[in-house]
């Protein structure tokens, strides 16, 4: 396992196994009166989240503080961003408080690699733009494992706007490395082109989801209807909605939240038995607590933050 | 067309005797070791053997080959407006230390060079700061927006090279087309940026595999063809002349061969980052390998070295674009498009095309020295009688791209950190010395 959890490129099939074990032994411990561990004391974990979030940014909190690790969350609103510094002048700032890892949260692609040059603490990509969110799978991967067992052979449908979708790009990877099949399936204009190289099968329609054991639905954004993706919500519901009909009796179902009733998904599947919806955000703090544990662990102080020429030194292109 | 008037500072013709270089000039039938005799900033005579006059410096060029200098007909010189990331003065020295005896500067500056005194102040500038001989392109468009034509009858009397919206399209047919009905007037080349908008959208990179994987939007390979396709078109129906920028899919080779055979006149330019980089440089998200058009494909990189061996693209451009490290130094989606190419285009191409065996020097040497010929700038010659253009470079010598710094302001080169193999030691441009590496001046001093 390396230092930064940046992509789920990062963690090989045995290091997902670990994290997953060791979430399962802190699912006992959150079963406890007294939820708290010491393994993270007097280490601190800066939370910098520069777009909105309920779900990652609290339970990255909740992980840290259960790991009884020193918590700053910083949100891009009311920090020194909206004066317009820049992002490696925040996360040097922040480095220089000795932080034993940032979990950083960006609207752009590759920015979680980016601190992790600027910073000698660990890094975790908490969502980078469309690319990836990679304990994002891990909770899923652990929430479904919960459920069946193996992971093995299972037929996976991530199904929706593949396109703006950090959490299907992750996903794609972290349940073919644990020996899924990965189908995707949505609108043709939110399919990215070239997809396939990740591993996965591309469906334009719904024909072939009796064969999936595990439909993941996708959010579908309100705001992709003036990119003209979709003609309207009406006719995208009407193709691609998951609901009681298409959701067979042995299928289980996903969802990475928020969900938006009535267009990815109707009330009747979110609210039945075969959702895993619910456990996807119970299982996001041992997650994540494993995850902090995995990399923080063990680990000696960190180094001296680097010189400032080390930070920027030229990559071969 | 009429020739080109270029603008350099002062300088004085160069006397020198080249002894001992391996001269290589295709168009003048020169391959192999002689002599070269410069006076008073001509090629004055060939041989073995020959004798210095009286007040010429000998330069002792064993080992080294002597070539006629290139020509960059796409450089942004980011004046006015950025001089902190480029001047004329830093930008025609990396050109120079790159191995060009002249070059093209871009419009798209702040002010846009969009009307005859903003012209006439940076030809101006060029006479007191440019180290070569150094020629700018106008604006097709005011302001670059794409609606109303500049004032070209005026702008090509006051020196205009050509005319060109680079970096931005020329979005609307129906312009595009009154721009080429009114070339009949004004007689320069268009230069053109394309790509169309409504395909490119918010893209940041070549469109496929790797954009899939790191959840970019893309650009896609026909964003740049089918505009291409399009001005191709209006250019044989008009009976103009084109020449296309920065081709970088291989479906615009396409596009332009089947408008050459239809009887188009249009030239076309590749950079040396299309010709030797893939969308693969992207995985790591350094934004030094993003620029407009973008780093397309293997498949496409190929179909460009065909190209540039058969003809069909005509000249390399380096496309130099110079921006300062906090902008470069942003996420990949944030950060500006563009790198710098004066000071490796010829070395990065050498290492990656000519020692792989891809691609002859004497055809390389052709097509670093054709890009100004688009622009009514014949192509420098080594042969008894020309201007002294010609650069020595040592094909042996590796260096490390960056090691030493840059002569440009700016260090967002795509080639940063690789060593390559070829190193330019001098350069005589527009009949005077312009550059002279240090190492080497003292070496000839001894």
């Amino acid at each position: 396992m390396r230092r930064h959890l940046l992509s789920v490129d990062d963690v090989s099939r045995e290091d997902i196994e670990r994290i997953l074990g060791r979430a399962e032994s802190f699912a006992e411990v959150s079963g406890r009166e007294i939820k708290k561990v010491p393994t993270l004391r007097g280490r601190t974990v800066i939370n910098l989240f520069y777009e909105a979030s309920t779900r990652t940014s609290s339970s990255f909190e909740l992980a840290a503080k259960r790991l009884s690790a020193d918590l700053v969350s910083v949100k891009s609103s009311g920090s020194s961003v909206e004066k317009g510094e820049s992002l490696k002048d925040t996360v040097q700032t922040l480095s220089a408080y000795d932080p034993a890892a940032i979990v950083i949260r960006s609207p752009h692609a590759g920015a979680a690699a980016l601190v992790a040059r600027w910073t000698p603490a660990s890094v975790i990509n908490a969502g980078d733009g469309k690319h990836e969110h990679p304990t994002q799978a891990l909770l899923d991967l652990y929430t479904l494992r919960r459920r069946v067992g193996s992971l093995e052979g299972l037929s996976v449908w991530i199904v929706g706007d593949v396109l703006h979708s950090r959490v299907a790009r992750s996903g794609i990877l972290a349940f073919t490395r644990m020996g899924c099949d990965v189908t995707v399936c949505g609108p043709p204009t939110l399919i990215p082109r070239g997809i396939e190289s990740l591993g996965c099968e591309v469906r334009y329609t719904l024909d072939g989801l009796g064969e999936a054991d595990v439909v993941y639905a996708l959010r579908m954004q309100h705001e992709r209807m003036k990119g003209n993706f979709v003609p309207s919500l009406r006719e995208y519901a009407a193709q691609y909605q998951i609901d009681g009909r298409r959701l067979g009796a042995a299928q289980l179902l996903m969802h990475p939240g928020p969900v938006n009733r009535g267009v990815e998904l109707s009330a009747e599947v979110i609210d039945s038995p075969q959702a895993l919806i619910t456990e996807q955000v119970e299982s996001g703090v041992v997650v994540r607590m494993a995850v902090l544990y995995e990399l923080l662990a063990g680990r000696g102080a960190p180094a001296a933050v680097p010189a400032p020429d080390e930070t920027i030194a030229p990559q071969p292109a | 067309m009429s020739a080109l008037q270029l603008d350099r500072a002062p300088s004085t013709p160069a006397n020198l005797l080249v002894r001992g270089a391996h001269v290589v000039d295709p168009r003048a039938g020169l391959d192999g070791e002689t002599d070269v005799l410069v006076r008073d900033g001509r090629v004055a005579e060939l041989g073995q053997g020959l004798d210095a006059p009286e007040g010429v410096e000998v330069v002792d060029a064993g080992g080294l080959h002597a070539l006629p200098a290139f020509i960059d007909p796409h450089v942004h010189l980011r004046t006015p407006g950025r001089e902190d990331e480029e001047d004329v003065d830093s930008g025609t020295r990396a050109a120079a230390a790159g191995g060009y005896c002249a070059i093209l500067g871009m419009p798209n500056t702040d002010p846009v060079v969009d009307s005859a005194p903003v012209l006439r102040s940076l030809r101006e500038r060029a006479r007191s700061e440019a180290r070569i001989p150094t020629g700018f392109v106008a604006a097709i468009t005011r302001g670059q927006r794409g609606d109303e034509l500049t004032e070209m009858a005026e702008l090509a009397a006051a020196g205009a090279a050509g005319f060109s919206d680079d970096g931005l399209p020329v979005r609307s047919a129906g312009v595009m087309r009154q721009a080429l009905q009114y070339q009949k007037l004004m007689g320069r080349p268009l230069a053109l940026h394309e790509e169309d908008p409504s395909l490119s959208g918010p893209g940041v990179m070549h469109e496929g595999e790797m954009s899939a994987l790191l959840g970019l939007d893309g650009i896609p390979s026909v964003s740049e063809s089918t505009m291409v396709a399009r001005d191709c078109e209006l250019a044989l129906y008009e009976g103009g002349r084109i020449h296309v920028q920065h081709v970088s899919a291989r479906e615009t080779v396409t596009a332009l061969e089947r408008a050459r055979e239809l009887g188009t006149v249009v030239t076309s330019e590749a950079t040396p980052h299309h010709l030797l980089l893939t969308d693969e440089a992207v995985r790591s998200l350094d934004t030094n390998a993003k620029m407009n058009p973008p780093l397309r494909t293997e498949a496409d990189r190929q179909a460009l070295i065909a190209a540039l061996r058969s003809g069909v693209i005509d000249c390399i451009a380096t496309d130099h674009a110079p921006h300062s490290r906090e902008e470069k130094e942003q996420p990949f989606e944030l950060a500006p498009m563009g790198v710098t190419g004066l000071e490796t285009a010829f070395a990065a191409l050498h290492t990656g095309l000519v020692l792989s065996g891809e691609l002859e020097l004497g055809v390389l040497v052709e097509r670093m020295t054709a890009g100004g010929e688009p622009f009514g700038i014949p192509a420098p010659s080594l042969a008894p009688g020309a201007a002294a253009n010609l650069c020595l470079v040592d094909l042996a010598a590796e260096w490390e791209v960056g090691g030493a710094g840059y002569e440009s302001r700016s260090a967002n080169c795509a080639f940063a950190g690789r060593v390559l193999t070829g190193r330019v030691r001098m350069t005589v441009a527009g009949g005077a010395v312009a550059y002279r590496e240090r190492s080497f001046a003292l070496g000839a001093v001894a």
